[in-house]
């Protein structure tokens, strides 16, 4: 006993009867980007069991501002967060088993992935993966929490199955585009507030004080000081298809999914998007072309040519990233410019 | 008309007449956002027709994905 975790044992409502607890739990956190690392660092700190991370990008030098697990040698390196992530954990605390996996997280992946899962975190950058979280979620009844930011402005909720709405109660349909970090920005504060409403939660499940969660929908904006926090139990839904009596779980299907294609011999790949949607060209536009590229447009696409590679934005929602013939860099791509 | 909107004093035009104009109001329409109208949750598809009054309280809460 070298008395590590002895300031969490001595607040109250952990104890050393929860510090006990949170060594058998396993959490798992997908994404290892700007959340992903903070709480990674703070669960490991604390003594958790076991992490899982997976995460399917590499670091750049963009990420040191905020990502606080990530080195300048590792952006120089090009070295995959989820690796370089497992580096700095276990130096961090050796005592934590530590899993770390360098993948594009899909339907499939999941579900080998929540296997003896007590928690997963979302670190996420996109509502595609969120939507496949909250069915595996209902589907194993593994409690989740929803984290995202972006600029100074920050959200969080826990969902707890079988008790809370889920997140398909809440929003009833994917949001589709919309700023990202990669558009308007992010400030690390933001990113930390966040991780602290979803870190509180979590050790709250971890110790199992369930008594004390917030259960409420948490939002704020750090530059304009708003602050809100309102109940939305009452947006859950009987016939709701990930959550309610009569569930499909709707995610978990084939039809619902993202579907990415490498086009063949073109060093392209196809993006199409889990619904029919009409994409905004003329927005588009104006958001692009604050961005470090060119935009060339007409009524049926956009294109938008950086350093590296090419993306073109059709009006019915397909994208063809060009100069790639890596699925997870066209992902990545396609969630960092259109959301 | 005067309203408190995510616990600010706020003034807005007598043209915004229902919850979904007061989302264009404010540049929301095109996310998808949670409203609470004087303590009570709307449904988003009570946005249309739900009317806004003088001192009512609003909060606004909308989703983003980064992270
Ligand atoms: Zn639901």
């Amino acid at each position: 006993m070298n008395g590590r975790y002895s300031r969490q044992e001595l607040f109250a409502p952990i104890g050393t009867e929860g510090q006990a607890k949170l060594r058998n739990k396993h959490v798992l956190i997908i994404g290892a980007g700007a959340l992903g690392t903070g709480s990674a660092e703070m669960l490991v700190r604390a003594g958790i069991g076991k992490i899982s991370i997976a995460d399917r990008d590499y670091v750049e030098w963009s990420n040191l501002q905020r990502q606080q697990l990530y080195t300048e040698e590792e952006a120089e390196q090009r070295t995959p967060k989820a690796i370089a992530a497992k580096k700095r954990l276990k130096a961090i605390n050796s005592e934590v088993e530590i899993r770390c996996h360098v993948m594009d997280v899909s339907v499939e992946e999941m579900e080998r992935l929540v296997e003896n899962v007590d928690l997963i975190l979302d670190a996420s950058d996109n509502f595609d993966i969120r939507m496949i979280i909250n069915d595996i979620s209902q589907k194993h009844r593994i409690p989740w929490i929803y984290s995202a930011c972006v600029g100074s402005y920050g959200i969080s909720y826990t969902i707890i199955p079988g008790e809370t709405p889920c997140l398909n109660c809440l929003l009833e349909n994917v949001p589709m585009g919309g700023v990202t970090c990669d558009t308007v920005g992010i400030i690390s504060p933001a990113v930390q507030m966040v991780i602290s409403f979803q870190m509180s939660e979590a050790l709250k499940i971890l110790v199992e004080d369930s008594l004390h969660l917030r259960n409420k929908l948490v939002s704020f904006d750090l530059w304009k000081n708003h602050h809100s926090s309102i109940n939305v139990d009452k947006i859950k839904k009987a016939d709701c298809p990930s959550c309610g009596t009569d569930r499909s779980y709707p995610y978990l299907s084939f039809s619902k999914q993202t579907k990415t294609a490498v086009l063949c011999g073109r060093d392209t790949v196809q993006i199409r998007p889990s619904q029919p949607m009409e994409r905004d060209l003329e927005s588009l536009d104006k958001d692009l072309s604050r961005q470090q590229g060119k935009v060339l447009r007409n009524p049926y696409l956009l294109s938008f040519s950086t350093a590296e590679h090419r993306l073109v934005i059709f009006k019915d929602g397909r994208v063809l990233i060009h100069g790639t013939k890596s699925i997870s860099e066209a992902k990545t791509l396609y969630h960092r410019y259109l959301g | 008309m005067k309203l408190t909107v995510n616990g600010d004093h706020v003034e807005v035009p007598n043209s915004v007449k229902t919850v979904a104009g007061l989302l264009v109001h404010f540049e929301l329409h095109h996310k998808v956002v949670i409203v609470e109208r004087n303590a009570e949750i709307l449904e988003q598809a009570k946005h249309t027709e739900t009317l806004i009054f003088d001192k009512d309280k609003i909060e606004l809460v909308h989703f983003v994905g980064g992270g």
